[in-house]
């Protein structure tokens, strides 16, 4: 069944849906974690990973080492103190950059040392990607931002042959995320809230299979970062969506199923 | 597909790459308008130019020409076959015309031609550049009783109306001068001369045994006329501002006037020959070479007058529109080697050659200087890209992030310039047609303001600027800038494909 079926068949209870009170019984995030099946495949991995940058003739190592897996449908906290490398690993995660040393692993096969072509075509459409400054582009209508993947992923004539399919999925994504009043609105028109809103709706709009957030809650205030990260575990639970969201902070990351905590470039065990 | 959003997006918000793009509308629409202009020019001349020679020429290295005009016509006719439109011959030789005007006689030196008065007008365009209407649809040397001139160029009372005028005139003056003549000798106390008017002529040996009924029978200037002649108009007409500085024409002579003209006779010894012709008409072809140097006579006349029999210097040619000339000219050649006739076979192309490389020239150095403007508009281009890739490359980042090939970024910024270009050089183009179409308009405007002639007709012979607007010209000078403008923004597009997404998102 494709993402968008399961959510037009969630649409309708969206509202009800509140933070730990839910009808679902397995669905409560404050409490204990979710169990998950031991032997199921990893969908993401991290191998070693070592990954350092260059300022000026000083090299300074950001990862040293970093060891983890995620399952599939499991919600992940990347947790750490600024500049402990974790924004790093999610784009090492999501094939933005690549490690010095060590492997990704996507579905069970390597995707670090892909072609460029190979790679941009998993971002396009395995990976759904939202950051702390939404990166929404300023010339695009919500609509059109939420579009922009598949924009990329059709050339024009297949885009227009399908317009009409594509702008019902955009405006089914946007409606979950909750901002169709915003349709037509430029970004600089929208509040923060609402930009991470549409950022959410263009991640999905591909129906990835991976999720990374980049400190989405950084940039909004409390209670917007709640509605956020609301939807975020909304999408988890109801989709099986596998996220892995980067944060600095603890009260956020208690609220996922697990939490790699980055200490000195390397995952803190304890 | 986001790539023409995106740079449609681009184009539609970022004014300040309209702004660099001003320039490559201006140097598109200063190109189309000089090349316009040249082009118009360069026809005019061609026109001109052409206007009294025909395709192909024969011309003769003497004076005394070559003999045998039918022969050489019957196997130029063979030779040349559907072609040929039609052929005539005539004798070129210098010639000086003296003009009486203000009691003093003016000397201007002019090739003479002989013409063919049957054929001549088939030949060239030249029947069309006469003043007298009916002149025009058939060449004749019979002077006409008036209506010389037309709507652009009025001439004074001419032809036999004024010829009979002005016989009045001079018969009145020279009765004035004859009496003063006998009021200063009687004062003198002296015996008044008979007086004659102009040098005497010595009696002829022979004259006594012709019969004297013809020689005794006065000229009659007013009923008849002296052999016809047509000249230049700038022999007979001088172009002058008058005090309140609008061009007029100060006429030295006009149609129904005699002139003299002195040429020399054919033979081994040539000699001076003096004799008078009436001015039937005026050309005008706008070619100020032509239209003081050429006067045109009767061929029979003018073969008689030099004793060259049947000979001629020239034969001309006219071929069929389309016809390719050098192909004849070369045929011609073969048939008539230079080693084995003295004349030689040319087309109006090889006789005008420098003047039309000189305007061809002029026309290509116009180019490539206004195309380096809209190079050093490439440039402004180029930075302007610079700047906006700079301020993009968040948005370059978020692109990649989603899964944009750098390809495809790279394209954004290509179409980007493919799109500037095309609105730099279409608002020029629309702007140089506008300005190509009005320049006259816009020539008066000019006028209007600073108070100088722009385009000065006592120069020029012009009345309007000529244009011919060439689409295929207008077709490349638009993709020749839409090009550099693709060109100029390749660079900074590459910057943005290579732009690193993680540090491309990272900036602020």
């Amino acid at each position: 069944m494709s993402v968008i079926n399961q959510l037009t068949a969630t649409k309708h209870t969206r509202g009800d849906v509140a933070p730990g009170q839910t009808a679902r019984p397995h669905a409560t995030f404050q409490g204990a974690k979710r169990e998950f099946k031991k032997d199921g495949k990893p969908i993401l991995a991290a191998r070693n990973v070592f990954k350092s940058y260059r300022k000026g003739k000083l090299e300074v190592p950001v990862l040293r080492g970093v060891d983890f897996s995620i399952r599939p449908g499991e919600f992940t906290a990347v947790i750490g103190q600024s500049g402990s490398g974790k924004s790093t690993l999610l784009h090492l995660l999501g094939t933005l950059d690549a490690p010095d040393k060590g492997e990704i692993h996507f579905e069970g096969s390597r995707i670090d040392n892909l072609p460029a072509g190979q790679r941009d075509t998993l971002r396009n459409q395995q990976i759904g990607m939202i950051f702390q400054f939404y990166h929404l582009l300023p010339e695009l209508s919500t609509l059109e931002n939420v579009l922009t993947p598949l924009m990329i992923a059709n050339g024009v004539f297949s885009y227009w042959r399908n317009k009409r399919q594509f702008v019902d999925r955009a405006k089914k994504l946007i409606d979950l995320v909750g901002l169709s009043h915003r349709l037509t609105h430029k970004p600089r028109e929208l509040s923060g809230g609402e930009m991470q809103r549409a950022a959410i709706a263009r991640a999905l709009i591909a129906e990835p299979k991976l999720l990374l957030a980049d400190e989405p809650t950084g940039n909004l205030d409390q209670k917007t970062g709640c509605e956020i990260l609301d939807i975020l575990k909304k999408l988890n639970r109801e989709q099986n969506l596998t996220i892995v969201m980067v944060t600095h902070d603890q009260s956020i990351a208690a609220q996922a199923d697990s939490i790699v905590s980055l200490v000195g470039g390397v995952v803190d065990k304890g | 597909m986001y790539k023409l959003l995106l740079s449609w997006r681009y184009l539609r918000t970022r004014y300040i790459a309209l702004a660099s793009i001003v320039s490559v509308t201006l140097g598109v629409g200063t190109l189309i308008v000089v090349n316009s202009v040249m082009a118009g020019f360069a026809h005019e001349m061609h026109v001109r130019l052409k206007g009294i020679l025909s395709d192909i020429v024969f011309e003769s290295h003497s004076l005394d020409g070559f003999t045998r005009p039918d022969w050489h016509a019957k196997e130029i006719r063979k030779l040349v076959g559907d072609d040929l439109v039609s052929l005539t011959t005539a004798v070129h030789v210098p010639a000086i015309v003296h003009i009486k005007a203000r009691g003093q006689l003016l000397p201007r030196q002019v090739m003479l031609i002989g013409v063919d008065e049957a054929t001549y007008g088939d030949v060239s365009q030249f029947r069309e550049y006469l003043l007298h209407e009916e002149n025009r649809k058939q060449l004749s040397f019979q002077l006409r009783e008036d209506g010389y001139g037309d709507k652009d160029h009025p001439l004074p009372p001419s032809g036999w109306q004024h010829r009979r005028a002005w016989t009045v005139i001079e018969k009145e003056y020279l009765k004035q001068q004859e009496e003063m003549y006998r009021e200063s000798q009687k004062l003198e106390g002296k015996q008044p001369l008979p007086l004659k008017s102009g040098p005497e002529i010595p009696e002829s040996p022979f004259a006594r045994s012709k019969p004297d009924a013809e020689k005794t029978e006065e000229f009659d200037k007013s009923k008849e006329q002296y052999t016809g002649a047509i000249l230049g108009i700038a022999l007979g007409c001088i172009k002058q501002r008058d005090p309140e500085g609008k061009v007029k024409d100060y006429y030295l002579c006009r149609p129904g006037d005699d002139v003299t003209i002195t040429f020399a006779s054919a033979g081994e010894k040539p000699r001076a020959l003096n004799q008078h012709f009436t001015v039937v008409d005026f050309y005008e072809s706008k070619m100020s070479e032509y239209d003081s140097g050429f006067v045109f006579v009767p061929l029979k006349a003018l073969q008689e007058a030099r004793v060259m029999t049947d000979a001629v210097t020239t034969i001309q040619l006219k071929l069929k529109p389309g016809a390719d000339l050098n192909a004849v000219r070369d045929k011609l050649r073969v048939r008539f080697p230079a080693e084995e006739y003295p004349y030689r076979i040319q087309t109006w192309r090889d006789m005008q050659g420098p003047l039309l490389s000189a305007v061809q020239m002029e026309t290509t150095l116009l180019n490539i200087l206004l195309f380096l403007i809209i190079a050093v508009a490439g440039f402004g281009i180029l930075a302007t890209f610079f700047m906006i890739v700079v301020e993009k490359t968040k948005d370059i980042g978020i692109l990649k992030a989603l899964g944009a090939p750098s390809r495809g970024v790279m394209s954004i910024f290509l179409s980007y310039g493919f799109s500037l270009g095309l609105v730099g050089s279409g608002a020029g183009m629309i702007g140089g047609l506008l300005f190509v179409v009005y320049i006259n308009d816009i020539a008066k405007v000019v006028e209007w303001i600073t108070g100088h002639e722009v385009f000065d007709p006592t120069v020029y012979y012009f009345s309007r600027i000529p244009t011919i607007i060439e689409p295929m010209t207008i077709v490349g000078v638009v993709f020749g800038a839409v090009l550099i403008a693709v060109m100029a923004s390749v660079l900074p597009a590459l910057r943005a494909a290579r732009l690193h997404p993680v540090q491309a998102l990272r900036y602020e």
